[in-house]
């Protein structure tokens, strides 16, 4: 059945459509191809930028109050070491980067916008002007977050939790980050509504609920967790912009002094309704940052195992589920602000259960491996070490969700070894997974298998380095936020040895990269020729052909979904997979 | 989707005025019942009833929630709920602060 | 490339897209103000007694009751233009989404008063907490007011030429446009009597 869209315009079409130029074609394209990689590229570039911005941090962490080497050039009004207050700039914005400007971009934007169309057998997006406009509002908030480091006094520098009162007496760099915050949930916004209307409307004939892959499910119950709850933090931004730049309270309770001085506003707001509307936001973040990562892994490991994947079923009900629970878990990130008992126990109950469908989908997956022809390849190698890494990400949460253990880890290390393990060797590890997959369907070439070793290994390897001695530090009570790594701190002694140990596995880290970013770009133009299924899928993106045209139209003829989405190592078929399009 | 043909369209017009002299005369109780001194949860209930009442009205009659279609209903009652626990959570927190004194 | 369902309905959800999403999108919207009235109700509910200021003193409540009755009406002219069009009469669509784009001009001229009116009494949004939800809150309503002028204007003008290309498609677009405006009238009727009446 020919699905191979051999030219640019299918010839079925009614009316005429001039060939747009190159704006039209490469930069204000409409295309969810050409958008999706320009959300990729973007991001990745805010990837590594957060991530330098977190190697200067270490270098303050192993060696606080000294010269930074060859960068201290940089700062000569302090002689190259890194102020306490710089050390806050880097750190509100790694923390802001990697999230907003890095990640979810990645995982939604560009994997979620180039595979979802494809993979339902649809043309685009619902909405493709809607698209383009997503993207450009994504990347203006991008450029007003990385020239907040030129506002006086800086970028931001209250954490990427923007706390008041600090936030709102905060120098202007914060002003710009709440406008970069308004385009990026802006572009959020129309972006999922982009992709709920695609996912409900255009998905192909046959192609019913529960013969979707799994990582369109994960993509459409992300797109609601976006939908539903960024609205709440725009709403804090425009109170936190109100109180910076109209002088009201909304967050500035009665008499407070900054300064030995009172500060001359009225008063009668409240700090705690930012955490609030906050984390009502950030909560489900969190989630919106690990469920595409488990489309990924999940579509990975079927296709590596030559398996079905093992309780598809249980675990679109879990992450379903997960999704609707998310709303009602966020004052865990708020023990510690007195809150009563009745509250207490009613979050901890909430964020217990919703342990339970994180633990449904990585048993599944784990389970997806038993009596498997696992096929170890660059992919498979970064989605295996997913499952233990989430595993102790995800572990390493409960004790944070139980009030009582909380008051002691609360604001420590701990905290950031638990997120980084979930987010860093966990979705990072996904993107991976996920980019040297389907690196052959947008390039029709493979990637470097000996540079893509070459990268993973020294990265689980470092990324371990890093994140795993922050639960001992945590343990002994080293609290986040100090840009000397606890070194002013008598409890602290007995674990600061760890910070140089910990540094240097992240610059190691760094250094691991290397082959990674010289594979993608070789890999583009000397990789390997491929043809348009080399991993021998069953998913429809790879019935279309070869990274499709650039030009729109992804299907000759929409196809026909005539099985489920991982029909692999059928009895009596000739191949070990039959796609999702063919009939018997 | 609202049937198309002109004589359910004239019924939906008659509707739509009806419905607008409906919310004309509950904006005049509105305001009306804000001049009757009550105690502030009482103020709220009615308040809130009044304003819900006519919100639904402009929903179902002006925006055809009426007869719409079930994903319709389903988006919106998930954000309802979520809307709900936005509103009750803070509130709630201030409560059970106070009983626990 | 033509998108399937962008004028006619699929048929197992009966909706075309542009419906479902508007209606999205206006979800996302009510927890945007649902927001700022839970900041509100916190607000007030957590300031000690006696000092939370009431609308009515600061607010005049014939202008806004004024505003409310123009906004219900400009939701009565919206859902007629659409109607207009479903019955083929193009002419009674222009006069009635021009009607509404009035209506809008209305409501805005009362708030300007409103606003200046305020200022020029010395109160603003720093002054006291109350204030400053009430110029946020209908501050944020007003710029949606706006917004949605700008699209019916944009109707009522050059968007118009697509009745006579592709009927079908316009009306979907009024009608997504009414759908929107609807909202905005709806977030009004719970604004009023939380602002200015309780």
């Amino acid at each position: 059945m020919a699905l191979v869209d051999e030219r640019a315009h299918g010839h079925h079409e009614a009316h005429h459509h001039e060939e747009p130029g190159f704006w039209g074609k490469y930069v204000f394209s409409q295309d969810h191809k050409v958008i999706g990689i320009q959300y990729g590229f973007t991001a990745l570039v805010f990837l590594l930028f957060g991530f330098s911005l977190m190697m200067m941090m270490r270098w303050s962490l192993a060696y606080p109050n000294q010269p930074i080497p060859l960068l201290g050039k940089l700062f000569k009004t302090t002689g190259g070491i890194i102020v306490p207050e710089f050390y806050n700039q880097l750190g509100a914005m790694h923390g802001t980067i990697m999230v907003f400007l890095g990640i979810v971009p990645l995982a939604v934007g560009a994997f979620g916008n180039y595979l979802v169309p494809l993979q339902i057998g649809a043309p685009d997006m619902a909405f493709p002007k809607l698209n383009m406009a997503s993207y450009w509002s994504y990347f203006v908030g991008g450029v007003v977050m990385l020239a907040s480091f030129f506002a006086p006094g800086g970028a931001a520098q209250s954490g990427w939790t923007s706390y008041p009162p600090l936030s709102d007496i905060a120098p202007s760099g914060q002003t710009m980050w709440l406008f970069g915050m308004l385009f990026l949930i802006i572009s959020s916004v129309l972006g999922s509504t982009n992709f709920i209307v695609t996912i409900i409307q255009l998905r192909a004939p046959g192609l019913t609920w529960m013969r979707l892959p799994f990582f369109v499910w994960a993509q459409f119950v992300t797109s609601f967790l976006l939908l539903l709850a960024f609205p709440a933090l725009q709403a804090a931004a425009i109170l936190q912009m109100m109180d910076r730049l109209a002088g009201t309270s909304f967050f500035l309770p009665s008499g407070l002094v900054v300064s030995g001085q009172q500060l001359a506003v009225s008063g009668g707001g409240s700090p705690l309704l930012w955490q609030h509307l906050f984390w009502f936001l950030a909560h489900p973040e969190v989630y919106v940052l690990i469920l595409p990562a488990f489309g990924i892994i999940a579509e990975v490991i079927a296709n590596n195992t030559r398996k079905p994947l093992w309780g598809y079923r249980s675990m679109v009900w879990a992450i379903t589920f997960l999704g609707f629970m998310s709303f009602i878990v966020w004052a865990h990130h708020m023990f510690m602000t007195g809150m009563g008992t009745v509250m207490s126990t009613f979050f901890q109950t909430t964020t217990m259960i919703i342990s339970i469908p994180s633990v449904i989908v990585l048993t599944a997956l784990i389970i997806s491996l038993w009596g498997a022809s696992i096929r170890y390849t660059v992919p498979m190698l970064f989605a295996l070490a997913f499952l233990p890494m989430f595993a102790i990400g995800g572990l390493t949460g409960l004790p944070l969700g139980l009030a009582p253990t909380d008051i002691h880890l609360h604001d420590t290390y701990y905290v950031i070894g638990h997120f980084h393990y979930v987010v860093a060797p966990g979705t990072i590890f996904a993107m991976f997974a996920g980019i040297y997959y389907w690196f052959p369907k947008l390039t029709g070439r493979s990637m470097s298998n000996l540079l893509g070793h070459l990268h993973f290994w020294p990265s689980f390897l470092f990324i371990n380095g890093i994140f795993m001695p922050m639960f001992i530090q945590g343990m002994a009570g080293v609290s986040r936020r100090l840009y000397d790594g606890g070194a002013s701190y008598s409890h602290a002694q007995g674990v600061l040895h760890w910070n140089t140990f910990m540094s240097a596995s992240a610059w190691l880290l760094g250094l691991a990269q290397i082959p990674f970013i010289i594979n993608l770009f070789w890999s583009m133009w000397k990789g390997k020729k491929v043809g348009s299924n080399p991993w021998g899928a069953t998913t429809l993106e790879w019935a279309a052909t070869t990274s499709p045209p650039l030009a729109h139209g992804n299907f000759t003829e929409i196809p026909t979904a005539v099985r489920g989405p991982y029909d692999y190592s059928l009895p009596g078929a000739p191949q070990d997979f039959v796609p999702q399009h063919q009939e018997a | 989707m609202s049937t198309t043909d002109a004589e359910s369209i004239r019924k939906q017009t008659r509707a739509y005025i009806g419905v607008f002299f409906a919310l004309m005369v509950l904006t005049v109780l509105t305001v009306a019942v804000s001049y009757f001194h009550m105690p502030v949860v009482l103020a709220v209930v009615v308040a809130l009833a009044i304003a819900s009442f006519k919100g639904s009205l402009v929903a179902a009659v002006f925006m055809h929630l009426s007869h719409e279609r079930k994903v319709i209903y389903w988006v919106l009652i998930l954000t309802v709920v979520f809307f709900i626990v936005l509103m009750a959570i803070p509130s709630l927190w201030q409560w059970d602060l106070r009983v626990a004194r | 490339m033509d998108i399937p369902y962008n004028v006619e309905p699929r048929p197992d959800t009966g909706l075309y897209n542009a419906k479902l999403g508007i209606w999205l999108f206006l979800a996302s919207e009510v927890m945007l103000f649902g927001a700022l009235f839970s900041s509100y109700v916190l607000l007030r509910t957590g300031a000690p007694p006696g000092t939370w200021h009431h609308g009515r003193e600061f607010l005049n409540v014939p202008m806004a009751t004024l505003n409310t009755i123009i906004l219900i009406a400009s939701s009565v002219t919206m859902v007629m233009s659409w109607a207009s069009l479903k019955l083929n009469d193009f002419k009674k669509f222009r006069l009635y989404l021009g009607l509404t784009f009035l209506c809008g001009v209305g409501f805005l001229c009362v708030k300007a008063y409103e606003y200046g009116t305020k200022f020029h009494h010395g109160y603003f949004p720093k002054s006291n907490t109350f204030l400053a939800i009430y110029f946020t809150l209908t501050g944020l309503h007003v710029l949606h007011v706006i917004g949605g002028m700008i699209v019916n204007g944009y109707f009522v003008g050059p968007g118009a030429k697509m009745w006579r290309t592709e009927p079908e498609r316009f009306t979907n677009r009024i009608e997504v446009a009414g759908l929107y405006w609807h909202f905005v009238d709806l977030v009004w009727i719970f604004l009023f009597p939380t602002l200015y009446l309780l």
